[in-house]
């Protein structure tokens, strides 16, 4: 019994130890300030009560962190025995947005129970990212045609037809942008490459014109404002120069923490959501929204790092894969809000308010501890 | 090794990604930061106007003439408005044309602080229902400016004159933008700097939808000046009404001083029409009116002053030394130049007739001969000096100057020499001499007062000013006035109808003969426009006038009733009324 207890105490102890604070604490510190930052943006102005955006995260963060720990206490390659099931179970809870969905936002993106709502979007793609990493590891690379088309497929087409039927086109374009990432990583041949060329060159002119009347009327204005913001047709170009001047307004140093106007007074749309940088930016200045992007590189880069260093390719693929996917919403919204890039529904990772989004992101942070924890383990 | 590779490339990525976006905060916060911060301020601040109340004005005895009213404005707030406005629903809403709101919203810009108006001049109805309808519309507010009631209409519109949108020349006056309501005609235009007071100022914090959160500041406005006007309301109001619907004015001063007393012209507009914001047809109707009724014709007529001008020959006569009272011919109807005959009004003839028996009886023969003594240029030298040939710069309106012939004016302006036979008719008021009503009413309060010309004043108890003066021999004086008496006295009077039981007045008759035409149906065959100049009470003049009815044909019998009604009403209905001093004996004629 004593030593048994003292086992426990010598593993706990060893394990954090092992843990990598960098990659846990960057997530954790993004996240506060994140709260931080829904607090102000949302902060009443006449409604008589705050309404409690940034409570709820705080919530998150905490379900966040747990979970965070807990995913890093397993070795990671067990996943792989599992990965079919989760496979499963995430494109089943995706599909079940469709039967039961509730709809909100225009889409049907939210799962409810009781009181929670869920996005299984978001957890999907962590999923998608550990069960597709689990099918590439261990195959010859390059990848033959076959296996690119059957991963193309499964891993991509299929989720994404789901998703555009929610409708979230972001989101499909996301999970189809992240699968052909996470395949150029592994590695394609000459063959398949020359081919996809080919196939992009041709779709363009023959499907372009559909592709644009298929969309829906919201997209197609969101393109229009981006290209130019002067035409807009329902405030998508409005939504895009207020978050500029959000930004800018910010000037060297910022206006000041709860000093900003942009945000509380609804200049700027989506204040705690898509815009929430926005609001930082203004209150923080060029000063503040610098010291954010060294936190997202540094992020960033030690993710990279940990798949440099990974032990297997398993968990080389789930840490870049993972990595790249921070880059690409990131960088995403982070383009979207400075005007760099068309307007589309892509939170701010750790930062923008959304519970489903926070969690996963802490569950692909405790991958990548993980990873990191175990890369020395051999005979584990 | 293709793991080094493919991190590397992704490592550069990345790297590449957040120096884009490090350079794209430098431009935004740092370069365009300032640019940015302002707009971030024009965002939430809003500008709105406090209107100053304007002074109000009052007659002589303290009567309210004007009122204060809202005039209720439907405005859209900037920038937040262009937004998702429903133009369509609220074209509906307003009543106002979806491409006239559109070119309003364009033309003020996305630079605006201040609120869009899109319409003005609603009524209460219509403010209820903008206000009911109002969370359907973010942005749309309701602004008031002050605005006017007339409360007595017509009766002295072209003294009271009204507001509306200020000319391109009001606009360059501080205070006053394309929002102010100016005062544009009348003692509104006139004292416009004064009543208008200073416009106040309130900037407010507003959210995206356009509600107000906070005051940030405000500047309160400053009234602006009441002021009395010189004109009595009664006096005015009975004034215009025994003209019994003709056409024509009147001025009536106060000889001590000019200042004016009432100011007909008629016909006359409702000022209250101009506030609600004149429609083009309303404005169409007035302006193409057959009656002028925006015209002063105080001010901006001038006929032939008929008999009245006699009294200028008469004093022109008598100061040069060529004439007194006692200077007597004989009147047989007419009198010859050459081949040229020049009548009597009374074809008989008046026989032997003195100086005084000329003016009551207004003899014509014996101004042809007192011109004929006198010559032009002597009479037109005490015209003008009686206020006559100029204006009078009072400032109410534009203004014609009337004409007063002289031998040099006739050789530049027509290139020929002056005839005697102009002379006679110069001397009885006819040819080309031509007088504004106001001109009359300066030369009868010259004589009333001894021989000044006050400028006419619109505000009460204003310093005097004195346009020219003629120190009148007392001979001169006494038989003019004597005379002037006996117009409306004496038994041969061609006044008589002015004559009071109550009050001494004094006055005399004119009529400005017009070229008569007949009209091919015989319906508009115009009759001689009849003039009246008068002064009362005869002993302490207090109140000089003149009537001129347009086509009222003699004199004596349209104008002078209308004279009478005036001077008894100034006299007797005023505070501190006027009771007819028992001693005042009219002069060597009995009643």
């Amino acid at each position: 019994m004593h030593a048994d207890q003292g086992k426990v105490i010598d593993r706990v102890r060893d394990i954090l130890k092992r843990c990598d604070w960098l990659v846990l604490g960057i997530p954790v510190i993004l996240t506060i300030i994140g709260i931080l930052t829904i607090y102000s943006a949302t902060r009443s102005v006449i409604e008589p009560r705050q309404p409690s955006f940034y409570l709820r995260q705080t919530i998150w963060l905490i379900l966040g962190m747990v979970t965070m720990f807990s995913v890093s206490l397993f070795d990671y390659r067990v996943l792989k025995r599992f990965s079919i099931l989760i496979y499963s179970v995430s494109i089943g809870l995706l599909l079940l947005t469709l039967v039961v969905g509730h709809p909100g936002m225009g889409a049907q993106r939210w799962l409810k129970m009781g009181n929670l709502s869920f996005q299984p979007t978001e957890i999907f793609r962590v999923a998608m990212i550990v069960s597709l990493a689990s099918y590439l590891s261990g195959r010859p690379s390059p990848l033959g045609t076959g296996r690119t088309l059957t991963a193309l497929c499964f891993f991509g087409f299929i989720p994404a037809t789901i998703l555009y039927l929610q409708p979230d086109l972001g989101s499909a374009l996301m999970i189809l942008g992240l699968v052909v990432s996470m395949l150029l990583i592994k590695g394609l041949t000459k063959r398949v490459l020359v081919a996809a060329l080919a196939v992009v060159l041709i779709a363009i002119p023959v499907g372009g014109e559909r592709v644009w009347n298929g969309l829906k009327e919201y997209q197609r204005n969101r393109l229009v404002a981006f290209i130019n913001p002067e035409v807009d047709p329902t405030g998508i170009g409005y939504q895009i120069k207020q978050s500029k001047i959000t930004i800018g307004s910010g000037r060297v140093f910022g206006k000041g923490y709860l000093q900003g106007t942009q945000g509380p007074l609804r200049f700027l749309p989506e204040r705690h959501t898509d815009f929430i940088f926005s609001v930082f930016a203004e209150e923080w200045g060029f000063v503040g929204s610098l010291f954010l992007l060294i936190l997202y590189g540094a992020l960033l880069l030690r993710g990279l790092e940990i798949a440099l260093h990974s032990k297997d390719e398993f968990g080389y693929l789930i840490a870049t894969g993972i990595s790249v996917m921070f880059l690409a919403y990131s960088g995403i919204n982070l383009g979207m809000t400075m005007g760099l890039m068309p307007v589309v529904g892509i939170p701010l990772p750790f930062f923008s308010y959304g519970g489903t989004a926070l969690l996963a992101n802490f569950i692909c942070i405790g991958l990548l501890n993980n990873i990191k924890m175990r890369r020395f383990e051999l005979f584990y | 090794m293709t793991r080094i590779r493919t991190l590397r490339t992704l490592t550069i990525v990345c790297i590449t990604v957040l120096s884009i976006f490090l350079l794209r905060l430098w431009q935004l916060q740092i370069i365009k930061g300032e640019e940015f911060y302002r707009k971030s301020i024009r965002n939430r601040v809003r500008v709105f106007r406090i209107p100053a109340p304007r002074g109000i004005l009052y007659d002589r005895n303290g009567v309210k003439l004007v009122k204060n009213v809202p005039y209720y404005i439907v405005s859209l707030l900037p920038d937040v408005s262009a937004e998702k406005l429903d133009i369509e629903g609220l074209s509906r809403l307003i009543d106002l044309p979806e491409g006239e709101i559109l070119r309003k919203l364009k033309q003020a810009g996305n630079h605006s602080l201040e609120p869009i108006r899109l319409k003005g001049g609603l009524d209460f109805d219509e403010v209820a229902e903008i206000e009911a309808r109002r969370s359907d519309f973010p942005g749309l507010i309701i602004e008031t400016e002050v605005s006017r009631y007339y409360n007595f209409g017509q009766t002295g519109a072209h003294v009271i004159g009204y507001l509306g949108w200020p000319t391109p020349e009001q606009l360059l006056q501080e205070d006053v933008t394309e929002d102010t309501m100016v005062g544009r005609w009348g003692a509104e235009a006139m004292f416009d700097r004064q009543l208008r007071g200073t416009p106040g100022m309130k900037i407010v914090e507003v959210d995206a939808l356009g509600r107000q959160l906070r005051t940030l500041r405000t500047i309160q406005p400053q009234k602006g000046e009441d002021l009395y006007l010189s004109i009595d309301i009664k006096t005015q109001l009975v004034a215009e009404r025994a003209f019994q619907g003709n056409s024509g004015a009147a001025l009536a001063l106060r000889p001590s001083t000019g200042e004016v007393l009432a100011l007909v012209s008629l016909p006359s507009f409702d000022p209250n029409l101009f506030i609600k914001g004149i429609d083009r047809e309303q404005w169409e109707k007035l302006s193409r009116h057959p009656g002028h009724p925006l015209l002063n014709r105080v001010f901006q007529s001038q006929y032939p002053p008929g008999s009245v001008f006699k009294l200028i020959t008469a004093i022109a006569a008598m100061e040069e030394g060529l004439a007194n009272r006692n200077t007597s011919i004989v009147c047989k109807g007419y009198t010859e130049v050459g081949i040229w005959r020049f009548g009597c009004w009374k074809e008989e003839g008046h026989g032997l007739v003195d100086m005084k028996r000329a003016i009551v009886e207004s003899c014509d023969v014996y101004f042809y001969e007192l011109g004929r003594l006198t010559g032009i240029d002597r009479i037109a030298k005490y015209a003008y000096a009686l206020g006559l040939g100029r204006p009078s710069g009072t400032g109410l309106s534009p203004e014609r100057s009337g004409l007063v012939p002289t031998t040099a004016w006739k050789l530049r302006t027509k290139g020929k020499p002056w005839y005697l036979g102009e002379t006679f008719n110069a001397a009885i008021g006819q040819g080309y001499v031509t007088v504004t009503p106001a001109q009359a009413a300066l030369l009868i309060s010259a004589i009333a007062n001894g021989g000044t010309v006050y400028r006419p004043q619109l505000l009460k108890d204003a310093d005097p000013e004195v346009i020219s003066k003629v120190i009148l021999k007392p001979a001169t004086l006494r038989v003019l006035r004597e005379s002037l008496w006996g117009v409306v006295n004496g038994p041969q009077g061609t006044g008589r109808r002015a004559h009071s039981d109550r009050i001494d007045i004094a006055g005399k008759t004119g009529t400005a003969q017009v070229v008569a035409y007949t009209d091919r149906d015989r319906k508009h065959i115009p009759r001689d426009h009849a003039w009246f100049v008068a002064y009362a009470p005869y002993s302490q003049p207090e109140i000089a006038l003149s009537v001129f009815v347009e086509h009222g044909g003699g004199g004596g019998e349209v104008a002078a009733p209308i004279a009478k009604e005036i001077i008894e009403t100034y006299l007797e209905g005023g505070p501190g009324v006027y009771t007819v001093s028992q001693n005042s004996e009219g002069p060597g004629y009995a009643r």
